[in-house]
């Protein structure tokens, strides 16, 4: 180690100073939301020009505006609304039926020993069945209706978010359960005060996954027994060679997904501010 | 109420943490716990605090907490601890929500509280909007409003810039002066532990035994004074000299392991 301040040569008084090279660009990419929209904009108009130039055969892919005329012809003709309530109604009910087993199995999971030794066995054992390769067996159980048809949404619901909820429960911090339990808090006040808020992130990201796997098993469903329904709809049209009718029915399915996302990022604001 | 370590053990699986420590905790007194890491410091404190079982021994309480003592025995953590989804008073009032207190009674220990530490103005903000060391001091605000006899604090500073550190240590001077409160004080630091404990237990390296337990024969505002300053470095010296070659020992260890 030197004992004193190292002189400076004349050569370091001499050399001319130059800026040290800035090396942080990068690896912080922000939501641009207008880029998105513009590149949106700009997809569905060089779609348009296609189908309006004739580029493409409308039978295949038929223009975005004649996608706007079949939905606004079914939305007066009042079929979408049918078919559309029939399809709320089944992923409604069978979302929340997973949703209220899934979340009361998932914080047993995350409590109990015992609930989650019996419990994660069978999670793993049943989870990566294909939800829909059920539906049959629970038509032979459940009958024909809409029984099985819900069954199965609520079947695919109840996996994630068990999962969902004991991964959240396992999440929250132990300091903050131990800072509770110094202060004799009981177990029911530490459940609702302390594991549930802080088991929330975790729980409402389920919801998001859980929102598409309720979709996609709810168009499954009724694309192998359903009369109404968009998954129904959508069949139907494809048969009958409808494409205008079939893409109208793509875009309603689109638009839900994306209300019920929505939806969920208005719960997340609201709930989850503190973060 | 005094709080006694009576020949409390532990050990984690086959790993020996805690071989026969015994030492008493007389009310109003402020006792510090230092030694070279990994000696089994925080692991005694939760044992005193009934968060960890000992595999032998015990901890025990003699006496009556004081009347209105909602928590007798009572953590400031390292880490503050706080509910990040609840606010300041929030956090401070958790504590008070499941006691049989009248919504009145709990406002006024919790704006008491909030007055003691400083917080008043603070009372809407959440912990990610605060400083680490007003984090600590909503913490010892928590602490404060369930009116202990004991306060355990686990490194309560060592998060915190040493800056910070003064200020909270001058805190924790004047809300233990009156020597209604008690306090185990776990700590690496020994300019801290010279700088409030009544008595300091010097624990040997893992399993930590008590080595030796060093009273300081000064007033917490005589420590304050600049005569004070050499007695109170030679103190610090005396502790250095009963830990360092362990703490040597302790780091190898950690490295080697």
């Amino acid at each position: 180690m030197l004992e004193r301040a190292p002189a400076e040569t004349p050569s370091d008084i001499d050399a001319k100073p130059r800026p040290v090279e800035f090396r942080g660009a990068g690896f912080t990419p922000s939501t641009g939301r207008a880029s998105g929209w513009i590149a949106l904009a700009l997809v569905i108009a060089l779609w348009q020009l296609a189908g309006s130039a004739g580029w493409v055969n409308p039978l295949f892919l038929p223009a975005p505006s004649a996608i706007v005329v079949a939905t606004y012809k079914l939305a007066l003709s009042g079929a979408l609304w049918q078919h559309l309530g029939w399809s709320v109604m089944r992923i409604g009910t069978g979302w929340l039926l997973g949703t209220v087993a899934g979340v009361i199995v998932g914080f047993a999971i995350g409590l109990s020993t015992l609930a989650r030794g019996v419990g994660i066995t069978f999670i793993s054992a049943l989870f990566p069945i294909p939800k829909i390769a059920l539906l049959p067996l629970l038509i032979l159980w459940l009958g024909i209706g809409e029984e099985p048809k819900i069954a199965t949404i609520a079947l695919g619901v109840f996996f994630s978010t068990a999962i969902s909820v004991y991964s959240g429960v396992d999440a929250v911090p132990r300091n903050l359960i131990r800072m509770a339990q110094s202060f004799n808090v009981p177990f029911h006040a530490i459940v609702r005060r302390v594991i549930w808020p802080g088991a929330l992130p975790s729980i409402l990201a389920g919801f998001r996954i859980t929102a598409s796997v309720a979709l996609l098993l709810v168009v499954s469903a009724e694309m192998i027994g359903a009369q109404y329904g968009i998954g129904a709809f959508v069949l139907q049209a494809g048969n009958l060679m409808q494409t205008d009718q079939l893409l109208a029915g793509v875009v309603i399915l689109s638009l839900f997904g994306l209300a019920v996302g929505k939806l969920i990022n208005f719960l997340e604001t609201k709930l989850l501010h503190w973060r | 109420m005094d709080l006694i370590a009576d020949h409390i053990s532990h050990r984690f699986d086959a790993l020996d943490v805690l071989d026969d420590v015994s030492f008493t905790v007389r009310a109003g007194e402020v006792v510090a716990i230092v030694g070279p890491s990994g000696c089994g410091k925080s692991t005694l404190l939760s044992i005193l605090g009934g968060l960890l079982r000992p595999f032998g021994g015990a901890a025990e309480l003699r006496g009556a907490p004081p009347k209105d003592s909602v928590n007798p025995l009572t953590f400031v953590f390292q880490d503050f601890a706080l509910l990040p989804w609840c606010t300041v008073e929030e956090n401070v009032a958790f504590p008070l929500e499941h006691t049989a207190l009248t919504a009145a009674e709990r406002r006024g220990i919790v704006d008491d509280a909030l007055r003691r530490t400083g917080l008043s103005d603070f009372c809407g903000a959440y912990p990610k909007q605060l400083s680490g060391g007003m984090r600590q001091r909503v913490g010892i605000a928590r602490a404060l409003a369930v009116k202990p006899a004991i306060l355990l604090m686990d490194e309560p500073l060592s998060a915190l810039d040493s800056q910070t550190r003064e200020l909270l240590m001058e805190d924790f001077v004047r809300l233990l002066a009156d020597g209604a409160m008690g306090a185990v004080y776990v700590t690496h630091n020994l300019e801290e532990a010279v700088r409030l404990a009544d008595r300091i237990v010097v624990l040997s390296r893992r399993p930590g035994r008590i080595r030796k337990v060093v009273p300081i024969a000064m007033t917490r505002s005589e420590r304050g004074d600049r005569s004070a300053r050499e007695k109170l470095l030679a103190l610090q010296d005396e502790l250095w000299s009963l830990i360092r070659e362990e703490a040597i020992d302790a780091e190898r260890e950690v490295q080697h392991a």
